[in-house]
């Protein structure tokens, strides 16, 4: 598969909210407002493209050296955590601005389960370092795009007139689903 | 057996990295907090509304110590945690009066009417799209609740179609001011007794079609005041808070009601009241 396809395949085909159905909970949760989606999915792609890679190379100079596959899922799980603790602190003193922003969302994701499906994705598809920076830019640009879209969607519905049994949280769900049946579309395309 | 003890033993070893890896990086990275910062922080109230201009209650106490923010910066808190915060940075806390939210517009919807019938989505924002709302006073609190809703602490209620704030509740915060679309919020000191309730800038017969209670900028209230502290301002009167002296003159004055309390009126409904009461008397000898 060529570099490009992956990109694309990660971005809109196996989009990792609307197709995976993956971190689900920021999609829902963090996107009342443009506003704070955007800070969300800021973090959201730092925290990916930083895990995928660390996981990598966890996967590959300890569980496969000693054949310790089978913790893969644990092991995964406390890095990601210890990883964004540890970037939090270093940020908070290497760049302060850069904290600002990111804000409250960065500890939010420590168990975000999209950050820990691309880094197993990562490793099932058997991608090598590049295949998987490219991958992971790929799913972080497609989450970002699926939470800023569905926040100016939710802006929207804020301001129009529904069934009272159908306010807030139910059209949420279905402009949710709408959203994905629309992405289903991607999934005829084959890029060589 | 053995593949749980190597399990044990990797979880382990890799736990008990990232333990030591996180410890030794809190110290490494550790960001010296100013202790006074700290102390700030625990003497304003909390509630990160963000009345005093900076983003939340930390953005304030970092201002504090930066010098940008005075020491009264926080409305809510007011003289009480002025207090405290001067005596943190060791700095007289000067005068902050208590001010709270006056919703300056007493046409209920008995007496002032509407020029056409609202059926869009119930905020005073929306409402606002439409031809500037449905109020026929184009400066009046329309009613929809823009402000219940940004009140943080309970304190302002829709009465009678109109926003009234509880004053005993309010804390000064100005959420309230910033949500209403049409200004007719403002701020005044909680010692204050009387108000000019109205905002119409127009003038006599253009303000009495739309509104029973609001200002006609005749002016009476400015002739009657011995204090010279209410004046007319772009065609409604206006208080000025510093020299006021709560004596109620002008509200005695006030033909239309327009200032609170409303004296003219219960003055002039006693008055008919009582020639009611003559007229029956009298019919009552007569026959």
């Amino acid at each position: 598969m060529s570099l490009f396809a992956i990109f694309i395949s990660a971005l809109f085909v196996n989009n990792f909210v609307l197709s995976r159905f993956l971190g689900i909970c920021p999609f829902l949760g963090v996107s009342k407002k443009v506003e704070t989606s955007v800070g969300m999915s800021m973090a959201v792609t730092f925290v990916m493209l930083l895990a995928s890679l660390i996981t990598y190379m966890l996967q590959v100079l300890v569980l496969e050296r000693f054949g310790l596959g089978y913790l893969q899922t644990i092991m995964f799980i406390l890095v990601i955590a210890s990883l964004v603790q540890l970037v939090e602190m270093f940020m908070k003193k290497a760049s302060p601005t850069l904290y600002e922003a990111l804000g409250v969302y960065l500890p939010l994701i420590t168990t975000n389960c999209a950050v820990l499906g691309l880094a197993i994705l990562n490793i099932q598809m058997e991608f090598n370092l590049i295949e998987l920076v490219v991958n992971s830019v790929g799913a972080a640009l497609g989450f970002s795009m699926a939470i800023i879209l569905f926040a100016g969607i939710r802006e929207r519905l804020e301001l129009s007139n529904m069934p009272r049994a159908m306010q807030g949280f139910p059209i949420a769900l279905i402009s949710a689903g709408l959203m994905a049946m629309a992405f289903l579309g991607f999934a005829g395309f084959s890029i060589g | 057996m053995n593949l749980i003890i190597y399990a044990i033993i990797a979880l382990g070893a890799v736990g008990l990295f990232f333990g030591v890896l996180l410890s030794i990086a809190s110290k490494a990275f550790a960001v010296k907090v100013d202790p006074k910062e700290t102390l700030v922080r625990a003497a304003v109230p909390g509630a990160n509304c963000g009345a005093c201009g900076f983003p939340g209650c930390d953005g304030f106490s970092k201002a504090v110590i930066a010098g940008i923010a005075p020491v009264n910066g926080c409305p809510v808190g007011g003289a009480v945690t002025a207090a405290k915060i001067a005596e943190v940075m060791g700095v007289a806390a000067g005068d902050s009066e208590k001010q709270v939210a006056r919703v300056a517009c007493i046409g209920t919807s008995e007496s002032a009417i509407d020029k056409y019938e609202y059926y869009g989505v119930e905020t005073c924002k929306a409402a606002m799209a439409v031809q500037k709302g449905p109020k026929g006073c184009e400066y009046g609190c329309m009613g929809f609740g823009d402000c219940v809703t940004a009140c943080a602490f309970d304190a302002i209620h829709i009465v009678d179609g109109i926003a009234k704030v509880d004053a005993d509740k309010c804390t000064g915060c100005k959420a309230c001011v910033k949500a209403c679309p049409k200004s007719v919020i403002d701020m005044a000191p909680a010692t204050q007794k009387v108000f000019v309730d109205c905002k119409n800038l127009d003038k006599g017969k253009a303000v009495k079609d739309v509104c029973q209670v609001g200002c006609i900028a005749c002016g009476l209230c400015v002739k009657a005041c011995p204090f010279d502290a209410i004046h007319m301002v772009d065609g409604v009167a206006k208080i000025d808070y510093a020299v006021c002296k709560n004596c109620k003159i002008c509200a005695k004055k006030c033909p239309t009601g327009a200032i609170f309390p409303q004296l003219k009126l219960k003055e002039m409904a006693e008055k008919k009241a009582a020639a009611e009461a003559a007229k029956k008397e009298a019919e009552q000898t007569a026959n």
